[in-house]
């Protein structure tokens, strides 16, 4: 790494409550752990969304392929890696 | 004077304290050095201004004269301003404002673990909320000091000739006067000798860390406390309170 | 490997209204087109902060200057959360950044209007991020993964920044002469331009089909135009306003509000660079990106310090 390089991609995964699992919410770029864990804070919890956060390099995940085809009649379960889905989609957000 | 009289003065201090600084801080907001950071500068702005909110309600109540947080905040003059000069200092650079929050937050921060134990409830109960706060901008601008300090030499350079350049205005914070003096005698303020042990073995060590050296100056700065501040302050009022100066007496 | 199979089972994928995830197979332009939308939209976000920024020490109590600031804050997140969508797509941030600064990326052309009184920040929040909430509601469902569950994050927070706008060009409008003035004045500067924020009319909008095939956008230029009036009309009358349109009128018949013709030559000027504030828009992004370079490189240094110490 030069020090002229972008800061790392760090992967975000926030617990939302005691006893559920971490989940994955989005990235961020940070110099190292500590400072991605802080600014992890500021950015996906600004509304009390956590209670702890898991800060993993972007580089450090390895995801699974899908299948060039099949994956397109084959959502398949293991369809899983850097952003999985797990907002309800809304039915329309509240205008006013 | 009175002991309301002084808890007036001390609920204002700490309040322009909050105020003033978070004023500076929100200044960066959508200038920082990276978004990311954009986004912890204006974390630690709103904490501050939520702070000040706090603390000038009380204040206000306290004095029994129906002034509210607006009252205080827009309505007064530069004279009657008790901020420590630390806060108005301007933003400068980044390490120069790292190197004022960092000051800044480890005096706070050890001056809240103190207030917790107040006897007045109200301040009691504002110390154990904001330390939750100030516990993570003394982290926050830890981090950044040793970053800086122990980067790159340009910024080693720079992070020093801030923490220089502020070190004369390290000395108010801990200043004692008729009012600290006699607010911690009751129990309900803070004994500032403790506080400065403390920030002073924080600081030496987060120095150490950043390869830094303590500033050695012994010369300090005053006059925030009496309302007698260095030029900065004006301007700061004239954008703060500009809108309720020029049309005074109207709801926003 | 682009061939008429691939493609047409992207096309029924997507038309079975199935999100496409970062490694799924998906045609070049598809990427292309979501890169540069994507992009542009963060940095639309992050533009964005300047003209309200500017009033935030001014805000003229302790409440509307900490909504404002909380407000301006969470446009950075949704640049972020928007530059990771891109991220996602192979796309580097510091190079779509670039692309900002030296002024070869777009960004919302509303952005280069000044804010030049307190209302504006009425203004801004009520009809600008009205606008953009109608542009982003409807990218909740966009076909890409990432981006659509970016937009769900993003519309959860702005709902309040339309609400804190609307409350904020309220209590001016129902204020003394003065501020009721100043109201009507940010309402009469910010009108066109808010109407311009949905793009060319759908005639003069090429791109805007192949999107729409593959459900990047949702619905046209000029639906969503006509739905943002629809709403705004009855909005302004609420609170004694007018809406600066002489022609503007209730169609019973399709149950539309008819409106004036917007001045197209001064949206195309606008967006060729020429708007009131486009060069201090990019100055800013500009010298912030510049003063924190030795920032970044500072903690770089430290990171691969600390690093090489514990290898």
């Amino acid at each position: 790494m030069s020090e002229k390089d972008n800061w790392p991609l760090w992967e975000i995964f926030i617990q939302s409550k005691p006893g559920l699992n971490h989940k994955h919410v989005g990235s961020l770029h940070a110099p190292d752990a500590e400072m991605a864990i802080e600014n992890a804070r500021d950015v996906y919890t600004r509304r009390s969304e956590g209670i702890s956060i898991w800060v993993v390099p972007a580089n450090a995940i390895s995801a699974s392929s899908p299948e060039d085809e099949g994956s397109f009649y084959e959502p398949s379960n293991d369809k899983v890696y850097r952003h999985p889905t797990f907002y309800e989609i809304p039915d329309g957000v509240k205008y006013l | 004077m009175t002991k309301e009289e002084a808890l007036l003065e001390y609920c204002i201090r700490l309040g322009d304290d909050s105020l003033i600084l978070g004023h500076r801080l929100s200044e960066w907001c959508g200038h920082g050095p990276i978004l990311e950071e954009d986004i912890a500068m204006t974390n630690i702005a709103l904490d501050l201004v939520g702070q000040s909110r706090t603390l000038l309600t009380y204040a206000g109540e306290v004095e029994g004269k129906g002034r509210g947080e607006d009252d205080l905040a827009y309505m007064r003059s530069e004279r009657e301003f008790k901020n420590a000069l630390l806060t108005e200092q301007p933003n400068g650079h980044f390490g120069d404002t790292m190197a004022r929050q960092f000051y800044f937050s480890a005096y706070y921060y050890f001056f809240l673990q103190e207030l917790v134990n107040s006897k007045d409830e109200t301040l009691a109960a504002f110390a154990e909320k904001s330390l939750k706060e100030v516990t993570y901008h003394l982290r926050h601008s830890s981090e950044w000091v040793i970053r800086l300090g122990d980067g790159t030499e340009e910024s080693h350079q720079k992070i020093q000739e801030s923490l220089e350049n502020l070190w004369r205005y390290t000395g108010e914070l801990f200043m004692t006067d008729e009012v600290s003096d006699m607010l911690a005698k009751e129990g309900i303020g803070v004994d500032l000798t403790q506080v400065k042990q403390k920030w002073d073995e924080r600081v030496k060590q987060v120095l150490e860390q950043a390869t830094l050296t303590l500033p050695e100056g012994t010369w300090m700065a005053e006059g925030g406390r009496k309302g007698v501040h260095t030029e900065h302050l004006g301007y700061i009022l004239s954008d703060l309170q500009y809108l309720q100066r020029s049309y005074p007496g109207l709801k926003w | 490997m682009e061939d008429e199979k691939h493609l047409e089972n992207f096309q029924n994928y997507v038309d079975a209204e199935k999100k496409i995830e970062p490694k799924d197979w998906m045609p070049e332009a598809y990427r292309k087109t979501l890169i540069r939308q994507i992009s542009q939209h963060a940095h639309s976000e992050v533009v964005g902060m300047l003209p309200e920024a500017n009033w935030i020490t001014r805000a003229p109590s302790l409440r509307r200057k900490v909504i404002l600031l909380a407000k301006v804050q969470d446009e950075a997140g949704h640049g972020l959360y928007l530059y990771s969508a891109a991220e996602t797509l192979g796309a580097d941030r510091q190079m779509l950044v670039e692309q900002l600064l030296d002024g070869t990326a777009k960004y919302s052309s509303i952005f280069n209007y000044p804010t030049v009184t307190w209302a504006d920040m009425g203004a801004i929040g009520w009809l600008v991020d009205g606008a953009a909430i109608m542009n982003q509601v409807m990218l909740t469902r966009t076909s890409y993964g990432p981006y659509a569950r970016a937009m769900v994050r993003i519309c959860k927070e702005e709902s309040f920044h339309q609400r804190q706008g609307y409350e904020a060009i309220t209590a001016l409008a129902q204020g003394s002469p003065e501020q009721k003035e100043m109201a009507q004045d940010a309402l009469n500067r910010w009108w066109w331009p808010s109407l311009m924020m949905f793009g060319p009319t759908d005639d003069n909008s090429p791109n805007s089909q192949q999107s729409m095939k593959w459900k990047i956008k949702r619905k046209s230029n000029d639906e969503l135009r006509q739905e943002f009036v629809d709403r705004t009309v009855g909005q302004a009358e609420a609170i004694g306003l007018t809406i600066p349109d002489p022609d503007l009128k209730w169609n019973e018949e399709t149950g539309h509000y008819e409106f004036g013709e917007i001045n197209w030559d001064e949206f195309y000027n606008v967006i060729k660079g020429n708007g009131p504030c486009n060069r201090e828009r990019l100055k800013a992004r500009n010298e912030a990106h510049d003063n924190g370079e030795w920032v970044r490189e500072a903690a770089n240094a430290y990171a691969k310090k600390k690093k090489s110490k514990a290898a």
